[in-house]
Formats: C-alpha cells, structure tokens, sequence
C-alpha cells in the first residue's frame, strides 16, 4: 500500500516509491525535495529559516536551509543513494504578509529561496524545478516514482513542476 | 456615510466592551459589530499553550485549511505579536455582516478594497479590546501596528510570523482566545506571541512568581 507521508513544519522525512511525501501550507518556508531517480529514494525538508549559523538554537537542522540539507544528503548516502544522481526541486518562499513599511522579517521568503539555491549549488546538486515567490501558500506532495512534485494552492492554480 | 458610521458605532460598542473587561474577564466580554445588537461576539477565558511550531496549525483545523489572518507587532515593554485567525467562510459572514449584506454575498477570493479594510478594522477593534484588557491588568503599555492581512493556508500564514521566533525557539507560547457568536459557534482564535522576555515581564506585572 502506498502512503502519503506527511512532513511537518522544520521537520524532514525521506521515503521510497510507491510512497510519497507531502507538506501542508507552505507560506514562507520552503519545501526541498530531493531524490535519486536510479533507486526511487526520495526526501522532503520543510525548512523555516535561511541559516543555522545566525540561530540561538541550532539543534533542530531541519528548521535551517544550510543545515536541513546537510541532514538530508547525509541519510540519502547512508540509504544507498549516489551523491552524482542527487537532483532537487524546490517549492514556496513566498511573501504572505504586506505591511506598508516593510521589514526584513516579511522578506524571510525570499531570503530562504536564496539560501536553499545556495546550499544545493555548494553540494553541486541540480535544481531541476522551482516555484517559488508570490504572495500565496503552497501545498506540495511529492513522488519519488517519477520525481514529479505536485503543487497545489488556494486560488492561484494546481500544476507539476 | 453609512458604512463609515456602522464602523464607528462598533469601534464604539468595543471602547464600552473594554469598560467590561475592567470589570471582569471571564468571558463575558463583547463586541457587538451590529447595529440591531443581534450580532454579538463573545471573548472566552485566554488559554495557554506551549507548542512546537509544528502542531500549530493543527489549532486551525490544518495547514492547507483556508483562513484569514491579521497580524499585528505590538511594541512596548513587553514587546509581541498578535495574529487574529478566522476561516474564510467565518471572515465573508462578518465581512456581510459589516456591510450590511445577505448573508454569503461577500465572494471571499476576490475582495475588494474596501471589504479588505472593513476585515482589519475587525482585526483593529478585536486587537484593542484584547490589549486594553492585557493592559489593564498588567499596567503595562502595548502598542500594536497598524494590520496586516492574509488570505491564504493556516499553515503558510503562520509559517512567516513562526519564522521569526524561529532563530530563537522551537517552541511557541500561545495565548489563545476563542470568539464565539450566539455562545456556540467558534469564529475565529486570536493568538499572542510573546517575544523571548516579554512573557517574563507580563507574568511578573501579574504577580506571577517562577
């Protein structure tokens, strides 16, 4: 029976086909999928924040875009996945909230788009797909079968990328 | 102007609602948005919660439910957030309610400017009331910004105000207060997010000793 594996927020999760990953409400955060097509492996990180390095509390890794990463191509290595077929897609980092004097906090979407394109580009991992910015929420499932990552929004259209 | 004047007279029925509050919390506090005094929303006893960010959006019925959200920085001594959440189904209901419509004229995806300014002036007296109460028992000042409002997914509203506590905690503190009309019906949860120290200094202008 395949499951749909739910991921939750600053929180990671790595699965094979038939089953899929899926995040719930992606506003600001972004959901990094990466995936070993070869072996059908495939990961989902929903991460809060751009850097571990400026936080207080770094010990959950899989709130941080830099440290979420590390995590997840660690585990992937350690189930068999090949670090040369590591290929990713990317979805949310969005601005939710427009106040009239803007503040470096409302731009925390954007700032987490940079960083995980960053991060993937220091781990020469691919970026194969994104869909990111905008001002509106995201739900994403993803299929590690195909590598298909289905994003669904309110208002603003359904598409795979 | 008639709209305007509907407005007033509820920001007015919220400055006696805070006379109340002096009186007592618990849970007898309304506001009333209606001018036939049949539309009356109840504030019930804050309760607190501390949560990983992960379960709060569970406290909205989901991450991908469909809510509105408006949310305040309130600056001061005890420096925090407010974030005032309703369904869109409950928000077109007040918003119809504001304007004087039928109920379910209000198309909640396609809001116009004016429907969007009658939604934080809610937000607006709502986060007064609440403050003013705070402040009352505290003695301390609470100065909330102007709103600011999302439509959009519980979890993808939440996800950029937690962001912020993010570099500092895993875990939230929520003071939820439900607002119910005609005594059943949940309308919307209001949350304070106190920022790392603030809630030290409302408990100890509480007497609260830990």
């Amino acid at each position: 029976m395949a499951k749909i594996i739910q991921v939750g927020m600053a929180d990671l999760k790595m699965t094979r086909a038939p089953d899929r990953l899926m995040t719930a409400g992606l506003g600001s955060c972004i959901g990094i999928c990466i995936y070993d097509r070869a072996i059908k492996l495939g990961s989902l990180a929903h991460i809060m924040l751009p850097s571990s390095l400026q936080a207080k509390n770094p010990e959950n890794m899989a709130k941080f875009a830099d440290s979420a990463i590390e995590v997840v191509i660690d585990m992937m290595l350690k189930n068999g996945a090949n670090r040369s077929r590591l290929q990713a897609k990317i979805a949310g980092g969005a601005q939710m909230f427009r106040f009239s004097g803007e503040s470096d906090i409302m731009k925390i979407g954007e700032r987490n788009a940079i960083a995980v394109e960053e991060n993937l580009q220091k781990h020469r991992i691919p970026l194969l797909a994104r869909d990111t910015g905008g001002n509106y929420g995201r739900t994403i499932t993803f299929d590690p079968e195909t590598g298909d990552l289905l994003v669904r929004t309110i208002g603003h259209g359904e598409r795979i990328i | 102007m008639k709209k305007g004047g509907r407005l007033h007279k509820a920001i007015r029925f919220a400055a006696r609602c805070t006379e109340r509050n002096r009186e007592y919390w618990s849970g007898k506090c309304s506001n009333r948005t209606g001018t036939d005094g049949s539309d009356k929303i109840d504030m019930t006893v804050p309760q607190v919660s501390i949560l990983p960010f992960a379960d709060v959006p569970d406290l909205l019925g989901g991450a991908d439910a469909h809510v509105v959200g408006i949310y305040f920085i309130v600056t001061g001594p005890a420096p925090t957030s407010i974030l005032f959440i309703l369904s869109a189904e409950k928000a077109g209901l007040l918003v119809d309610m504001l304007m004087q419509r039928k109920t379910g004229e209000t198309d909640i995806y396609n809001l116009s400017e004016i429907e969007i300014s009658a939604m934080m002036e809610l937000g607006n007296i709502l986060s007064a009331t609440y403050l003013n109460a705070l402040s009352m028992f505290t003695q301390l000042t609470f100065i909330p910004s102007v709103p600011a409002l999302g439509m959009d997914m519980a979890g993808a509203i939440l996800n950029a105000i937690l962001a912020q506590f993010g570099e500092i905690a895993d875990h939230v503190l929520l003071l939820e207060t439900d607002f119910t009309k005609d005594q059943d019906e949940v309308v919307g949860h209001f949350f304070l997010l106190p920022e790392p120290g603030s809630l030290q200094t409302i408990l100890k202008a509480l007497g609260v000793s830990f």
